[in-house]
């Protein structure tokens, strides 16, 4: 590699030829504060907040803009950086709602953490905020312009890795607004609620629609029996608020932190994950061998489902009428569990903890009703609200022990853990689908060609002579592509997994804020690494499952099945 | 004018779309560019409406309101600001009885502040479309804009 010299605060450090003064200075221990810059976006250069002194530069620099060169000589904390830095962040704040106390990123707040860092003690501006309302109107996200600071991060999440542009910069110069065309309403807008804007955004211009007092009511309402369900990638992440390093798996804990909180049964979507891929699988065989309309698409991601419905309606005959296993779960709570248990649907208050945002404009359809009075799933919380309950409950995390789902729906194989990662329903169906049809056990259950976070994969597997070709896609501007390869009649693929978030689940909009590709291969490889932990790990193995189409279902695609676990979509083209 | 015709002329890709917005929109009658036209230049050049209605809102040449047959445009950088340019505002402001950023009843004239518009040394300044008026005092306002009551052209 080309290794230039330079000199940072005095230091002598050899660096690699292209990278930025920011990175440099991380290298050796200094951290450069920061709010636009983005280690997987575009540099944007617009904060300021990360200027330092070049030896020979008429003003102070980007750092996360300029580039090393040899020799270069750099002081990251002279008076002149340090006076610099603070009067931007006191412009900044003297243009933001400063109630920080009761803000929803108190202590997670990209602004607050620097101000404090570089000592901001006094307002020397006056504040010329003009409040403008507060976008409420999606069941997912909220958006407060009274906290946003420009960075533009969500216009480059939204834009470049989504696809969808929903965001912009609105105006100019100090009234430049980042919001919809037309200053339209969220809900208006063609927003699909994946959230991610809120992952990226450094403060809480961007947060999810927090539901956490309904769930507390619930909890502490003795009519209610409360059960719980949990995403495969909340167990790879929920650790990351506790301050455990990503990528730790934190199972066993999540499972006991929900019981402290006070929930009735504790229980996992990884066991409907396991049901979805008998019901997809068995979709993807019918119409194999009726000649149905393939390739066939997953349906287990809300944000692709708002995708499709609202970009390309024409191809909704492809998306498998299987409903997410967040749904599923739903609907046999209410539809199944309530009366196993002597108690009526309206008495069973279902909530789920996903990673996701579109997870709670999902819940909402009005469609997800079993007995057509009461939602299947009552509220959704993602992993950040999740970790909000637990601080408030005041619930020491990391001292918890490690407990165990309840029964009957506690069970789950690693293919419904691996559902939480880009590939892994592929994975899993695969793993299924090969041993339905062949009869042979499948010798290596590892599928490697659709792990990983390369944007569109593919496959080939051999079913006993026939070749089935499948691809995976992760985020919607992939997502996109793959369908323009559809309509042009040139995907010769019969399945399809379509995830809206990068990296799949783990990358979720729901996720502890901050997400990087860095971190979701840190979450991706731990959920492969929990798959491998478990003694089963086929779905079609899962005993519980098992003995739920025995006692209930009767068969894959039967008619409980389709009452219960079918869907139908609609064309919302806006 | 149509918003196809505009892009025809000009072009459809997006280093294009500025000359034509700004061309279809001196057809209209009111000087601005409705939700529906940024739609229509959005679908017809592939650029997203957020993108658009971007643009459309950063230049002050273009407008997303509905605007008066002329538009007065003060100059509201630092030497023409230090030039007085603040009453030229205020007696603009009193004769035609609107705040900067309104339009007349009749529709005949929109206030509004620009960027720099490149003639320092006339300070202080501003331009009426293509017109430009320099070294203006109080007195010169309202002769100035008595020849566009009288049905002038531009």
């Amino acid at each position: 590699m080309n290794m230039v010299n330079i000199k940072i605060n005095n230091r002598d450090i050899k660096v690699a030829k292209g990278t930025s003064i920011l990175n440099a200075a991380k290298e050796v221990g200094i951290t450069i504060p920061n709010l636009c810059y983005h280690p997987d976006q575009e540099v944007k250069a617009n904060c300021r907040v990360c200027v330092v002194e070049v030896e020979g530069a008429r003003t102070l620099q980007a750092s996360c803009a300029t580039e090393v060169k040899e020799g270069m000589v750099i002081r990251t904390n002279t008076q002149k950086v340090r006076q610099s830095r603070k009067v931007v962040i006191e412009l900044l704040l003297a243009n933001h709602d400063m109630d920080c106390i009761s803000c929803k990123k108190n202590n997670q707040c990209g602004l607050q953490e620097i101000a404090a860092n570089i000592g901001v003690r006094e307002s020397r501006f006056e504040n010329v905020l003009v409040k403008q309302e507060i976008d409420t109107s999606s069941p997912s996200i909220e958006r407060n312009p009274n906290k946003c600071i420009r960075c533009g991060r969500c216009i480059q999440m939204c834009n470049d890795v989504q696809g969808l542009a929903i965001l912009d910069y609105v105006g100019r110069g100090g009234s430049v607004d980042v919001k919809p065309a037309f200053g339209m309403y969220l809900n208006s807008a063609a927003c699909v609620a994946c959230g991610q804007c809120s992952v990226v955004c450094p403060v809480a211009a961007i947060t999810e629609k927090e539901d956490i007092e309904q769930v507390w009511e619930a909890i502490n309402n003795p009519n209610k029996t409360v059960v719980v369900q949990t995403a495969p990638a909340v167990r790879v992440s929920l650790g990351e608020e506790f301050g455990l390093e990503p990528g730790k798996i934190v199972t066993g804990k999540l499972v006991a932190s929900l019981r402290a909180l006070g929930f009735d049964k504790i229980f996992d979507t990884d066991f409907t994950a396991d049901l979805t891929i008998i019901e997809e699988g068995h979709e993807l065989l019918q119409r194999l061998k009726e000649g149905g309309t393939l390739p066939l698409l997953t349906s287990c991601s809300p944000g692709w489902v708002n995708f499709i419905e609202q970009y390309y309606p024409e191809l909704l005959p492809h998306l498998s009428s299987c409903k997410s296993p967040q749904q599923m779960f739903g609907a046999l709570a209410k539809g199944y569990y309530a009366e196993k248990i002597g108690k009526k649907p309206k008495d069973i208050y279902s909530v789920s903890i996903m990673p996701c945002t579109a997870k709670k404009f999902e819940a909402k359809r009005e469609e997800m009703s079993v007995d057509g009075e009461n939602l299947d799933v009552d509220v959704v919380l993602t992993t950040r609200e999740l970790a909000k309950m637990l601080r408030q409950a005041g619930i020491d995390f990391n001292k918890l022990p490690e407990e165990e789902y309840d029964a009957p729906f506690g069970l789950a194989s690693g293919a419904g853990v691996i559902f939480g990662a880009t590939g892994g329903v592929m994975e899993a169906a695969l793993r299924t689908v090969y041993e339905v049809v062949t009869g042979k056990t499948l010798e290596n259950l590892d599928f490697m060609a659709v792990r990983g976070l390369e944007g569109i994969k593919e496959a080939q597997v051999d079913l006993d002579g026939t070749i089935v070709k499948v691809a995976v896609a992760h985020s919607l501007s992939k997502a996109r592509q793959v369908m323009e390869l559809i309509k042009e009649g040139k995907a010769d693929y019969s399945f399809i997994e379509i995830m809206c978030c990068p990296g799949g689940c783990i990358g979720g909009g729901g996720q502890p804020f901050g997400g990087t590709d860095e971190l979701r291969i840190k979450r991706i490889n731990a959920i492969y690494e929990a798959d491998k932990g478990l003694p089963i790990r086929k779905s079609h193995e899962n005993p519980a499952v098992n003995k739920l189409y025995e006692d209930f279902l009767i068969k894959p695609l039967g008619e409980k099945s389709h009452h219960l676990l079918h869907t139908t979509y609609m064309n919302r083209k806006k | 004018m149509q918003v196809k015709e505009a892009l025809d002329k000009y072009g459809r890709t997006a280093d294009k779309l500025i000359g034509a917005m700004l061309a279809y929109q001196k057809s209209t009658p009111c000087n601005y560019l409705t939700e529906d036209d940024i739609k229509e230049f959005s679908r017809e050049t592939g650029l997203p409406e957020s993108r658009v209605y971007s643009i459309a809102s950063f230049y002050s040449l273009l407008s997303t309101e509905a605007r008066g047959k002329y538009i007065i445009q003060v100059c509201y950088d630092v030497p023409c600001y230090i030039n007085d340019s603040v009453n030229i505002v205020n007696e603009l402001e009193k004769i035609l009885e609107i705040k900067m950023g309104q339009t007349t009843d009749d529709r005949l004239f929109t206030i509004e502040y620009s960027s720099c518009l490149g003639c320092c040394d006339k300070a202080p300044a501003m331009q009426i479309g293509a017109t430009l008026y320099g070294n203006l005092t109080k007195d010169k306002i309202s002769s100035i804009l008595s020849t566009y009551r009288g049905g002038k052209d531009e």
